[in-house]
């Protein structure tokens, strides 16, 4: 039996019933990514040693007895924009390649206190400003179910190691759509909370009232378990709300029957690939065929937000990246001149052409003259897609949609002009701006053998629906039991 | 072009950014094309909208002025690039 294509379901009753160890578990898993890495690249820093320490204490643990958490002894992988202290973390930047942290972030700290094993730091675009992972400063992360083809970014190495069993979760971050995307390409459950479910402390800021944590498992019972670790009130972190978390694996098995099911008509955009359209509607009979009720809704705003996404992400990416100057951490170019001059140059070094891109717009959009035409103008437009989903939501529970228009595309095909990767995220942004829970979770495979995702987008603080509907598609249908073929190294 | 060479120059200055010559006609070209773009928000009818800042409503929590952390200069400053005791060092500032 492979440890390693356990979910953390299954290990969590394994280790308890004494039928494996987590030292077994976590070398299980570290002999997979040893294999598979040089194909695949989702990793960056490796923890191998202090993982395998980390497995024996969770095995120590285990045998007192008496340890209901289900992430104990469990090997998680995390985005490497979330802070592990003594870990590099470099958000996929040169100006960060020599950054150790000297702090665990919330999220890091609470999955520790679950006694989880941290295997792994988890490629991304850099500064999470990406939908392809092609933008980090370090490796192409390779989509195991086509080594030539993107995993969708930015959370890009957190999904392919899920999917490639180099891990039994991970943590990615989603800002525009960073955890679902990714996680729809590789054929992986992933979820976006809502806004201020889960801590940003010691997480790498991008956009502030848009970044959350989120799970990628390879199933829902995972994600509502590895959901449940993370999430909470952190009062490092002002802008957490302090609402109970529910446990969100209990009412799982609820089903769907006289759950209202929305269909945004705006999300079956023009040139859809065929069989993503038809996966995704032959889901939604199947939810219908579980006792779903199912209506058409419109969110007429949809197609605004991209412009209004990068205006405000931009804006407030240009601000939280003011901090990279080469002063008190990160890289520092060397020279003769004075301050202006080792700021300019050490930020010019040390960014990649994308977050230049993005801090450049931001900038310009908040500068004087401008920023009553650009920032301010998209935050109304905000709230007008607020409002679409709030309207929606009054007469739905739920809302499903595509989560891309087409399945993962090749390294490079979308790299020559930024506007089209943007558009890239058309079905996921909406939800960052309204700051909803959203979940991608497969819904079928491609002609080429690709995976299709589907989104169930909820409203706010309503995981447990969420999760309770994606469980019920899941369990009826048979995408999540498939694993890639990698191949030999 | 919406947006000019000077600008781009200016914006550069703004975020504290050294631009090659060909960077700052990529970046103007990627400005105009992406700024052409979101011009479509221009369609919608926002006078009487009010901007989102935040999602949730939030208000600024407070705790008591009470340090409740060790402290660790040596820790926090492991990763500085120049430094001298507590101090970071920087280069000239002013001449």
């Amino acid at each position: 039996m492979d440890l390693a294509n356990l979910t953390i379901a299954e290990a969590a009753s394994k280790l308890r019933r004494g039928e494996c160890s987590s030292v077994e578990l976590t070398r299980a898993v570290l002999a997979r990514a040893h294999a598979v890495e040089p194909r695949i690249h989702s990793f960056l820093a490796r923890c191998d040693d202090t993982a395998v320490a980390a497995a024996a204490d969770a095995d120590a643990r285990l045998a007192r007895g008496g340890d209901a958490n289900p992430l104990t002894g469990i090997p998680i992988a995390l985005k490497d924009v979330i802070a592990t202290r003594g870990v590099p973390t470099t958000a996929g930047s040169r100006i960060l390649e020599n950054f150790v942290p000297p702090y665990d972030a919330t999220v890091t700290a609470r999955l520790r206190t679950s006694g989880a094993v941290i295997v792994a730091k988890a490629n991304c675009d850099e500064f999470a400003m990406g939908s392809s992972t092609e933008n980090s400063a370090f490796a192409v992360t390779c989509n195991p179910w086509d080594v030539g083809r993107v995993p969708g970014g930015s959370s890009g190495g957190s999904a392919t190691a899920v999917a490639a069993a180099e891990c039994l979760g991970a943590l990615g971050t989603d800002t525009g759509g960073s955890v679902r995307l990714p996680a729809a390409f590789c054929g992986v459950v992933g979820m976006k909370p809502t806004y201020g479910r889960v801590s940003r402390y010691g997480v790498v800021a991008y956009a502030s009232s848009l970044d959350q944590v989120g799970p990628l498992t390879r199933d829902v019972r995972d994600c509502a378990l590895l959901l449940g670790a993370i999430a909470g009130h952190d009062p490092l972190d002002s802008t957490s709300v302090d609402t109970p978390v529910p446990d969100y694996a209990a009412g799982l098995d609820a089903g769907v029957r006289g759950l209202r099911i929305g269909l945004p008509r705006e999300y079956f955009v023009a040139g859809m690939q065929p069989e993503v359209e038809r996966s995704v509607r032959a889901a939604v009979r199947t939810l219908e065929g579980l006792g779903a009720a199912v209506t058409e809704v419109s969110l007429p705003h949809t197609r605004y937000g991209i412009a209004a996404y990068y205006l405000i992400a931009t804006a407030e990416a240009s601000s939280n990246l003011a901090r990279y100057d080469g002063v008190k951490y990160g890289r520092r170019s060397q020279g003769n001149g004075g301050l202006l001059e080792m700021y300019r140059r050490t930020r010019a070094e040390g960014f990649g052409r994308e977050v230049k891109r993005r801090i450049m717009l931001g900038t310009y959009a908040l500068s004087a003259g401008y920023y009553d035409a650009y920032y301010l103008k998209a935050q109304k437009v905000r709230t007008l897609i607020r409002r679409d989903f709030a309207a929606a939501f009054e007469r739905c529970d739920v809302l499903v949609t595509p989560v891309a228009a087409t399945t993962a595309f090749p390294i490079g095909a979308r790299t020559a002009d930024p506007l089209q990767m943007y558009l890239t995220d058309v079905c996921t942004i909406p939800v960052n701006l309204a700051g909803l829970p959203g979940l991608s979770l497969p819904c079928g495979f491609d002609g080429a053998g690709l995976p299709i995702g589907l989104q169930i987008i909820g409203a706010p603080f309503a995981e447990e629906t969420v999760l309770r509907a994606a469980h019920a598609y899941e369990q009826a249908t048979e995408w999540h039991r498939r694993r890639p073929q990698i191949g030999a190294t | 072009m919406k947006i000019t060479r000077e600008e781009v120059r200016n914006v550069a200055r703004l975020a504290r950014l050294d631009l090659s010559a060909d960077e700052e006609a990529a970046f103007a070209a990627d400005l105009d094309q992406i700024l052409t773009y979101v011009e479509m928000l221009d369609e919608l009818d926002t006078g009487a909208v009010e901007p989102t800042a935040h999602v949730v409503e939030l208000e600024t929590p407070y705790r008591d002025d009470e340090v409740t952390n060790q402290p660790d200069a040596d820790t926090l400053l492991a990763g500085a690039p120049a430094r001298d005791g507590t101090h970071l060092k920087v280069p000239k500032i002013i001449e």
